[in-house]
C-alpha cells in the first residue's frame, strides 16, 4: 500500500517530523498486505487523467469507421425495429399501454448503455496494460473511466427517443425529472459489475468470453422486450434482484410516465447495487496491488 | 540527513516463478483446488509434508535493497539482464508493490520506464501531449503553459496537428520524451528511455537531464550505457542477482560490473560491496562551460566536417581554485564507442577556479556518419574518473558508408592500369 501526502494530504506525522522540508511532498512504500481502504480522496486528486481518459475512449471510438458516430444510433435502432416487429407485431407481447416502438426504446436507452459500459469497463484493465505497467496512479480510474465514455452514445440515441415520441404525440409528465437518477444507476450497475469483472480479468481471461454470454442472458432477464408486469406482482421485488429489472422500468415511468411508478422493485434493485458496488470497489483495490505483476 | 530525497530500507521482492509471464485460465484453478487434496494425500503417504514441493515456486528479484539518495544527486543503477533494476524503479515508481522493507521518497515523483506511454495513435500531436502529460501527473493548466516549450523542444511543430500513426518513429519519441523532459519533478526515476531518437536528439535530451540536474533536481538512472553513467553521474550501484553488490564511485561501479561481466557472476559478494562516502563528498562544483567548436581546415558547405578537415574545440572549466585535473577530448560512437581519446597533461586552475582550453584535432580521420564528441574534466589519479563533461553530436560528411569502416585515411595511389584515370580513396 502507498500513501501519497503532502499538499492536500493526509501526512504520517511521524514521517513529517522526519521529512526534510514540510512542503515537500512524501511517498510512504510498503508492502501490500490484504484489504486496504478506497482512497477516494487520491481518486479525486486524479480527476483529471479520469477526464483525459473519458475524452480519449470518446475521441478514438469511431475512429476509422465509415459510419462514425451514427453507430451510436444505429445499434439501439435496429434492435427497436426488430423487436417491435417480432415482440409487437408478431407475438403481441403486451406494452402496457405505450405504443411498441417507443415502449422498446425506453428500454434500449438504458439497456445499451449499461452493456456498452459493461463491456468497456471489465476489458479496460487489461486493454490498458501499458499504462499499468509503466505508470502510476489510482487504478480505479480505468473501468471508473471506460463506463462514464459511453454517457456520449447515450445522448446521442437519446435524440431518437425524442423523435419517436414527438411521433407518437407523447408528451413526458413532471418524471421525467427523475431521468438523470435512473440514468445514475445505470451507470453504477455497469461500474459495479464492471469493477469485479475487470479485477477477474486480470487474473483469468476467461472473462473475456463471459462477458458477452453474460449480456445476452441478463438481457433477457430484463423487462426490455417484455413489460415487468408480466412476473406476478408478489414475486416482483425478488425480480428487482436484477438490478436492470429496476433501471428499465424506472426509465420507462420517468420518460412516459404511463406505467405505475416501480416502487419495491425499484428499492431492492438500489440495495444490490450499492453492495456490488460497495464490494467490486474493495475487490478492486485489494486486487490491484497485483495487476502490475500478472497482467 | 536534512536534504534526502530517497531512503530505501531492505527492500525485497519476491515473485511467483511464472508469475510475470502468463495469467490462469480459471480452469487451471478449478482443477487445482480439486486435485490439491489428492495431491497432499498422496505426498503424506510418501511421506512427506503434505505440501507438494514445487508447489508454487518462487524467486526473489531483490534481496534487502537498502540505499539513500541525497537531494540533487544524480545516482546511477547498473546490474546485468535480471539483476532486479528494473524491479526496483518498478516499486519506487509505485507500480508494484515491495514483498518487504520500505522506501520514501521526497518531493514530486517523475517516472519515465518508458517514452511515450498512453499515447495513442489515432489522436494528434498536440491531443497525446495534453494526453501523456496528465498520465504522468501533469495538470491541464501546467501542460498549456508548457505547451508551446514542449513543442519547439520536440521539433515537431509542423505535425503537431497530424495524428501521431503517420509520424515516423524518431518524430514520435521527440514528441514523447519532451513532454517527459518537461515535468515538474523534484525526484526523477528514469530508466533507460535515453537511448531514444536520432545522436542530436539524443544530445539533447542529455543535456536537458543535465539542466535539471542543476536544477535541482534528483535523478536515479537505470542504464547499460556505462558511458551515460560516466558522464551522468556521481554514483553508481551495481545490482546483481537483486542484490547491491557496490554502491560508490561510477568508475568503480562499472569495473566491477565488467568483472561480472567476465566471471559469468559466481563471484564473492563481500569483495565488492563497500560504500565509497568520499566520492559522494567529492561531488561538486567542477563544470565545463562556452563549449565551442570551429572548422578548422576544409568543412562542407552544410558546415559539416569531411574526413580529412580538422576540428578546433574551446571550452572553460569551472572548478575548485588551485585545484589540479586533466583535460579530455573524446570522439564516440552514437551508442558511446570510443575512437579516439586524447588527454591534457595535468594543468591547475587559477585563484578564479578557471581554465580555459583551445585544443585543435588536425585531422578527424573518421568515416562519414554520426559522432558524439566529448569534453570533459577528469581527476589526475583516475583518468576514468570524470568530474564534468560536456557533449555535442557531429556529423562528417563524404561519400561513403559508415559501415565499411572505422576509421578513415589519406591514400595516395600510383596505378598502372588500362584505365586512363587513377582513383582516390
Amino acid at each position: 500500500m502507498a500513501t501519497l501526502s503532502g499538499e492536500a494530504w493526509r501526512v504520517d506525522p511521524e514521517m513529517a517530523a522526519a521529512a526534510p522540508a514540510a512542503a515537500l511532498p512524501h511517498v510512504a512504500i510498503r508492502p501490500a498486505r490484504g484489504w486496504t481502504g478506497l482512497n477516494l480522496g487520491e481518486l479525486w486528486q486524479y480527476r483529471e487523467l479520469l477526464l483525459f481518459l473519458i475524452w480519449r475512449d470518446i475521441k478514438v471510438r469511431y475512429k476509422q469507421t465509415a459510419l462514425g458516430a451514427a453507430w451510436a444510433i444505429l445499434q439501439p435502432v435496429f434492435s427497436m425495429v426488430v423487436f417491435s416487429l417480432f415482440f409487437g407485431r408478431l407475438a403481441k407481447v403486451p406494452s402496457d399501454g405505450i405504443p411498441y416502438p417507443v415502449f422498446a426504446y425506453c428500454a434500449l436507452l438504458p439497456w445499451q448503455l449499461f452493456a456498452h459500459a459493461l463491456a468497456e469497463s471489465s476489458n479496460s484493465v487489461v486493454a490498458n496494460e501499458r499504462l499499468i505497467t509503466k505508470v502510476y496512479f489510482p487504478r480505479l480510474v480505468i473501468p471508473i473511466a471506460g463506463v462514464l465514455a459511453g454517457l456520449v452514445d447515450f445522448a446521442i440515441a437519446f435524440s431518437v427517443l425524442i423523435f419517436l415520441m414527438l411521433r407518437y404525440g407523447i408528451v413526458p409528465t413532471w418524471t421525467i425529472a427523475t431521468l438523470p437518477l435512473f440514468v445514475l444507476l445505470a451507470i453504477l450497475t455497469a461500474l459495479a459489475v464492471g469493477l469485479w469483472l475487470s479485477a477477474l480479468n486480470v487474473q483469468y481471461r476467461d472473462v473475456r468470453y463471459t462477458v458477452g454470454f453474460l449480456t445476452q442472458i441478463w438481457l433477457f432477464l430484463s423487462p426490455v422486450a417484455y413489460p415487468s408486469s408480466l412476473v406476478p406482482e408478489r414475486w416482483r421485488p425478488l425480480y428487482g434482484l436484477n438490478p436492470m429489472a429496476g433501471v428499465v422500468e424506472g426509465f420507462r415511468w420517468a420518460l412516459v410516465g404511463k406505467t405505475p411508478a416501480p416502487g419495491a422493485m425499484l428499492a431492492v434493485s438500489v440495495v444490490v447495487v450499492l453492495l456490488l458496488l460497495v464490494g467490486g470497489l474493495f475487490y478492486f483495490r485489494r486486487m490491484e496491488n497485483s495487476f502490475a505483476d500478472v497482467i | 540527513m536534512s536534504d534526502l530525497a530517497i531512503r530505501c530500507e531492505g527492500i525485497a521482492k519476491q515473485y511467483r516463478i511464472g508469475q510475470r509471464e502468463s495469467y490462469r485460465a480459471l480452469r487451471d484453478t478449478v482443477t487445482d483446488a480439486v486435485t490439491a487434496p489428492f495431491r497432499r494425500v498422496r505426498a503424506a503417504l510418501q511421506g512427506g509434508n503434505g505440501r507438494p514441493a514445487n508447489a508454487t515456486p518462487t524467486i526473489w528479484a531483490l534481496e534487502d535493497i537498502s540505499f539513500e539518495v541525497r537531494q540533487g544527486e544524480v545516482l546511477g543503477i547498473i546490474g546485468r539482464n535480471g539483476a532486479g533494476k528494473s524491479t526496483l524503479l518498478k516499486i519506487l515508481s509505485r507500480i508494484t508493490w515491495p514483498t518487504r522493507g520500505s522506501a520514501d521518497i521526497y518531493g514530486r515523483v517523475g517516472s519515465l520506464l518508458e517514452v511515450g506511454t498512453g499515447f495513442h495513435p489515432e489522436l494528434t500531436g498536440r491531443e497525446n501531449v495534453y494526453l501523456n502529460g496528465a498520465i504522468l501527473g501533469m495538470r491541464k493548466s501546467e501542460i498549456a503553459r508548457k505547451f508551446d516549450e514542449i513543442v519547439a523542444f520536440s521539433e515537431v511543430e509542423k505535425f503537431i496537428d497530424t495524428p501521431v500513426k503517420h509520424f515516423s518513429s524518431g518524430m514520435y519519441v521527440r514528441l514523447a520524451f519532451s513532454v517527459a523532459a518537461h515535468l515538474d519533478a523534484q525526484v526523477l526515476l528514469v530508466d533507460e528511455v535515453l537511448a531514444v531518437g536520432d545522436l542530436r536528439f539524443w544530445t539533447k535530451c542529455m543535456n536537458k537531464v543535465r539542466s535539471l540536474n542543476q536544477q535541482g533536481v534528483t535523478i536515479l538512472l537505470v542504464t547499460h550505457s556505462m558511458w551515460q553513467v560516466q558522464t551522468a553521474c556521481r554514483r553508481a550501484i551495481c545490482l546483481e542477482h537483486g542484490k547491491i553488490r557496490y554502491d560508490g564511485k561510477p568508475t568503480d561501479a562499472i569495473g566491477y560490473y565488467e568483472g561480472l561481466l567476465k566471471t559469468t557472476g559466481q563471484q564473492d559478494p563481500a569483495s565488492g560491496s563497500a560504500r565509497d562516502e568520499a566520492s559522494m563528498a567529492s561531488a561538486g562544483a567542477e563544470s565545463i562551460v562556452d563549449f565551442r567548436v570551429q572548422p578548422l581546415g576544409e568543412w562542407s558547405p552544410e558546415g559539416n566536417p569531411l574526413s580529412d578537415s580538422g576540428m578546433q574545440i574551446t571550452f572553460s572549466a569551472k572548478l575548485q581554485p588551485r585545484s589540479v585535473v586533466k583535460l579530455l577530448i573524446r570522439v564516440t560512437s552514437p551508442t558511446g564507442l570510443p575512437y579516439f581519446s586524447a588527454f591534457s597533461d595535468p594543468v591547475r586552475a587559477d585563484i578564479n577556479g578557471s581554465i580555459h582550453c583551445e585544443s585543435c584535432i588536425q585531422k578527424l580521420m573518421l568515416m562519414p556518419g554520426q559522432y558524439l564528441l566529448f569534453a570533459a574534466l577528469c581527476s589526475v589519479e583516475d583518468s576514468r574518473n570524470l568530474l564534468a563533461a560536456e557533449s555535442m553530436a557531429f556529423e562528417v560528411e563524404g561519400p561513403g558508408y559508415t559501415n565499411e569502416a572505422l576509421f578513415w585515411n589519406q591514400v595516395d595511389w600510383k596505378i598502372r592500369d588500362a584505365m586512363e584515370t587513377g582513383g582516390r580513396a
